[in-house]
């Protein structure tokens, strides 16, 4: 069902001035095919009967909404962990790779084709693509392979053809450029499966409404355990915006709902090594869409830096593009050591361990004074398995003085 | 009267249009490569924009752009090389790029500096129809520069003829479903393709372009629309010259093509 409001989509796919589909022609029979047929596919019956028993029965939802009374007594508040981590294959990811797979199986297409940085969305598309017995080639930057091997490993094994990509600066950002030069050359028989909500229209709209699924229950729960449908805070990390669009996505309207939008500030805001791209990007076109990118002067796109490879992407959703020049959601900038910092302590005290893209929203916590009273959800996007390595060599943090 | 127009008056086939990276291979060679290719006896030249990431293009011109870019190359550089590019040259002359580069520089100033120069058109291909109708045609028209656009095997007719309309100069043909310099040769569904557009009757003259690459594919191109444009095939042989070896494998180059056998 069509969501109607200022924070909504146009039928043009813009948010505001953002948005769009600024794609080459080569690319316009993909794109409006897509575009003409997703909405009835995924509002009909058939569709949403075998989407919402996937996500039940496969990727195990709902997942919990949980009380962390440790973590709300330090911070004075009541803090509520959507617990995104608990979905098969670890993170939000897959609420999205199932829906795009279901959709391509609609569409009649038989070759699947992802791009991914640190692999969550590669492994997440790799494992609906074995359940759909579908092809799966997956582009991957060259010094992302290098970096992510266990993930690298998990493809393998499911079976996907794993690309990896020498051009630009070998990262995410070449891996889509990849991935979109790969259904130009393949027009009919393939369907791309985005990571997140970017890319040209129709893709964030339909990457939100799969991810929406995150909210909707949260609704459910909230009432359940608070007497209220809705929270006054709401805290998401935000690369391209994916798991943040779900958590919002039916609070959009509500500003009763503050909206925390966190976003990596890298080794410091000043010191050109972040992906902070709401706060230090300027508007321009990123991967067929118009938003907020980390350009030069020129144009010319250039390399984010963050300790999490999930939030190192040059742009943003143009949902959120939009949602932070509206005002409707506050942008805050984590660097790697207090997301690291953040990491430990939710661990420490609640016994999770969650993915460096999380802790990010987790040391959001840190910034905000809240009401004792208060309600504050953060989306806990993904576990820590894939950031063994990061927080070991980085365990030298001592926090247990906290 | 625009020089592209005027070409197109004045020649009706066989016209040739070679694809070139500004500052590629090194930085100060774009002025000397559109002279030298004028006097090989090219018919117009598309001045490649280097962008960091430009999603239609294959390999070669991938790092033909990232190549531009790491010798120093901007938008406002090649203005300035391209400042007194008049003087000397009288081809047509169209600037091919992706968006992003020409919004940052200031759509409004792109199009004064391009006026001021002497440029003819532009390609963009990453600018979709309906944003360039609402937001740019005017501007474009008004100060006398095409908008070239594209059309693909996959474009259905309906909207060739949209595009045609509004595509100023010439329509590209784009010869496949693919990026730049992917696929070589001509297939039988391409010349069916081809003789479709060209039966359609459309009323802007017609070039073909991705996968033209040699005289045999330039010839089969030739007979089904004004011209052809080769790209990568070009830069390929571009390649690792020096300054001194520019001239002799131009020459070679467009000779190639124009030999009949
Ligand atoms: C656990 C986790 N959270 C967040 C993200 C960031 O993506 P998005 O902003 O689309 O949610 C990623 C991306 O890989 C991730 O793996």
């Amino acid at each position: 069902m069509k969501h109607k409001g200022k924070f909504r989509a146009d039928e043009k796919g813009y948010y505001g001035p953002y948005g769009g589909a600024y794609i080459p022609e080569m690319l316009y029979p993909n794109v409006k095919e897509l575009e003409d047929k997703y909405e009835s596919i995924i509002d009909s019956e058939a569709f949403r009967k075998e989407f919402s028993e996937t996500l039940r029965d496969y990727v195990g939802r709902p997942t919990p909404l949980y009380l962390a009374k440790r973590l709300s007594d330090h911070y004075g508040t009541n803090i509520y962990l959507k617990r995104e981590d608990l979905n098969h294959t670890g993170a939000h990811k897959i609420n999205n790779t199932v829906g795009q797979i279901i959709l391509a199986r609609h569409l009649g297409k038989k070759r699947i084709i992802a791009e991914t940085g640190a692999g969550q969305h590669g492994v997440a598309t790799a494992t609906v693509c074995a359940l759909a017995g579908l092809k799966c080639i997956v582009y991957m930057g060259a010094l992302d392979v290098e970096r992510q091997a266990p993930n690298v490993r998990k493809m393998e094994m499911l079976g996907a053809e794993l690309r990896p990509v020498h051009s630009g600066n070998k990262t995410l950002k070449d891996a889509t450029n990849e991935a979109i030069r790969d259904w130009i050359n393949n027009p009919v028989d393939t369907h791309y499966i985005i990571g997140s909500v970017v890319g040209p229209h129709p893709y964030p709209t339909m990457v939100a409404r799969f991810q929406s699924v995150i909210s909707e229950e949260m609704k459910v729960q909230l009432s359940e355990k608070t007497g209220r449908e809705f929270p006054d805070y709401i805290i998401a990390c935000v690369g391209g915006g994916s798991n943040a669009a779900g958590a919002y996505y039916h609070f959009l309207d509500n500003e009763a709902v503050k909206l925390i939008s966190v976003e990596a500030a890298g080794k410091g805001l000043d010191s050109g090594m972040s992906a902070a791209t709401s706060t230090l990007g300027t508007d321009g076109i990123i991967h067929g869409s118009k938003t907020l990118l980390m350009q030069d002067e020129d144009g010319q796109i250039t390399e984010p830096y963050s300790i999490s490879a999930g939030l190192d992407y040059p742009g943003v959703g143009p949902l959120h593009a939009w949602l932070g020049k509206s005002g409707r959601s506050e942008v805050i900038n984590i660097t790697d050591d207090e997301a690291l910092k953040a990491a430990y302590l939710l661990t420490r005290m609640e016994g999770i361990i969650p993915a460096m893209e999380t802790a990010h929203a987790l040391a959001a916590l840190e910034k905000q004074s809240f009401a004792r009273e208060d309600v504050v959800v953060v989306n806990l996007s993904g576990r820590g398995d894939k950031d063994m390595d990061a927080y070991s060599n980085n365990l030298r943090n001592d926090i247990s003085n906290e | 009267m625009n020089r592209i127009d005027a070409l197109f008056n004045r020649k009706k086939g066989d016209i040739l249009s070679l694809y070139m990276t500004a500052g590629f291979p090194e930085l100060d060679d774009t002025v000397r490569i559109i002279s030298l290719l004028e006097s090989a006896g090219v018919d117009m030249i598309e001045i490649g924009m280097p962008f960091s990431d430009p999603l239609a293009d294959g390999p070669v011109i991938q790092e033909s752009s990232q190549r531009s870019l790491e010798n120093g190359m901007s938008l406002k550089l090649l203005f300035e090389q391209l400042k007194d590019i008049r003087k000397s040259v009288e081809i047509p002359l169209i600037l091919m790029g992706y968006l992003n580069p020409v919004m940052q520089y200031g759509i409004e100033k792109f199009v004064s500096d391009c006026k001021e120069i002497g440029i003819d058109g532009l390609i963009i291909p990453d600018l979709p129809l309906h944003e360039f109708r609402v937001d740019y045609k005017s501007l474009f028209d008004k100060n006398g520069i095409h908008m070239i656009m594209l059309i693909t095997p996959q474009t259905t007719q309906e909207r060739i003829l949209e595009i045609a309309e509004l595509s100023g100069g010439f329509l590209y043909v784009v010869a496949d479903s693919s990026t730049t310099g992917v696929k070589s040769g001509i297939a039988e569904a391409q010349l069916s393709y081809f003789k479709m557009i060209k039966e359609m009757e459309i009323k802007v003259p017609r070039m073909i372009g991705f996968g033209i690459s040699d005289a045999e594919t330039f010839q089969t191109a030739c007979s089904y629309a004004n011209g052809a444009i080769i790209g990568s095939a070009f830069i390929k042989s571009l390649s690792g010259i020096k300054d001194s070896g520019l001239e002799t494998v131009i020459h070679r180059f467009v000779h190639s093509i124009r030999s009949t056998n």
